[in-house]
């Protein structure tokens, strides 16, 4: 899309939100950034979202940048910086307002119990993440193939997953998904 | 191994080092850098002991926010303030953001060529394939949750319907769904537990 004041905004103020539900990782936020940039907002489609993340994924850094990639396929460089600002901001205040609160309170009921009810849902947004990350693929059966390998060898061995996005690419780059 | 008193253990002489620091972990880190900055901060530097580590891991991850970029701006500012935070976090995401910009740029200008469509199209099945192995290795710890094993199996079930079959929005999840999980976590702990 063309950047404007009312869409950069709009993209702008999404973020903001999403750093404050990312609750388990950055990751946990990608289907609520896809239900917005994809099916409410159509800047994006299913294979240019997840071709976004997959970018992010085969670089070095932390999983947080496929946020600035998905503001870069949405609008450019100016997109980039609008969607990590706003990822960035709500979150990196609070932290630096709590962070002295917190490591003296870790222990209380109320932190633990957070931290317990919280963990099966951060769970149910990453399986939801690899599922719409999928999604584009359905109809490539070498695809499936694909993910099964990986999540096989993630599972039962401790590869290096950059050499996992590696064959994916040479795969993909063969013709072969 | 000897325990060194807070005074004598090593640390970041300067903001600078802790961005270069911050930096190297970042470039190390594909798929995350949480198991990179253990090794690092923990058994290489020994800036941090094993358990202030998994502290300040455990308050990263009751914030909002990535994980790691909250680790990065505790440490930070455990050592020089604000500006050890901003620091940190600079190192953590300046070269990786601006490698990931480039590679995005390629890929956008390329993108009409079938071999790197179709490079994207196997590296997402893969992506796909490595969040959900995230997501599988997590499993086993909900067997120690207070919640208990069926609690945490309908939270699971339930956020997976709403989010993924009937696409809610991600905040009517965490404030209902999570809200009542953690409204009976809370109940199910013994009170100054």
């Amino acid at each position: 899309m063309t950047l404007t004041v009312a869409n950069g905004w709009a993209l702008f103020a999404h973020f903001l939100a999403m750093s404050m539900l990312a609750i388990g990782g950055a990751l946990s936020t990608a289907p609520e950034i896809h239900r917005y940039v994809v099916d409410e907002r159509h800047w994006l489609d299913d294979n240019q979202f997840t071709a976004a993340v997959a970018l992010a994924q085969a670089a070095p850094g932390p999983n947080l940048l496929f946020v600035p990639v998905v503001g870069y396929a949405v609008a450019g460089l100016g997109g980039a910086m609008i969607a990590l600002s706003g990822m960035l901001i709500p979150s990196t205040t609070l932290a630096l307002a709590v962070s002295r609160w917190g490591s003296k309170r870790r222990e209380q009921r109320g932190v633990r119990a957070f931290v317990a009810g919280m963990a099966p849902i951060t769970i149910a947004m990453l399986l939801t993440s690899g599922g719409l990350l999928a999604s584009p693929l359905v109809h490539a059966p070498a695809a499936w193939l694909l993910l099964a390998a990986t999540l096989g060898l993630s599972l039962k061995t401790r590869i290096n997953p950059v050499w996992l996005i590696a064959g994916g690419a040479v795969a993909g780059a063969s013709g072969w998904v | 191994m000897t325990l060194l008193a807070p005074e004598l253990r090593p640390a970041p002489r300067s903001p600078g080092e802790l961005m270069r620091a911050f930096s190297a972990m970042a470039l190390q880190g594909f798929g995350g850098v949480l198991p990179v900055a253990q090794r690092e901060l923990v058994e290489r530097r020994q800036w941090l002991t094993r358990e202030q580590f998994t502290e300040t891991l455990s308050i990263g991850q009751i914030l909002p926010g990535p994980n790691v970029v909250n680790m990065a701006l505790i440490i930070g500012d455990r050592f020089f303030g604000w500006r050890g935070a901003f620091a940190a976090l600079a190192g953590l995401l300046a070269l990786p953001l601006v490698i990931v910009l480039a590679l995005a740029a390629l890929a956008t200008q390329y993108a009409a060529e079938p071999h790197v469509g179709g490079a994207l199209r196997g590296m997402g099945a893969v992506a796909a394939g490595l969040i959900i192995a995230t997501a599988c290795k997590l499993l086993p710890t909900l067997a120690r949750n207070p919640l208990g094993r069926g609690a945490c199996a309908a939270v699971l079930l339930a956020t997976l319907i709403c989010v993924g079959g009937l696409r809610w929005p991600m905040a009517y999840a965490v404030l209902g769904i999570g809200g009542a999980a953690v409204l009976a976590a809370w109940r199910r702990l013994e009170p100054g537990a």
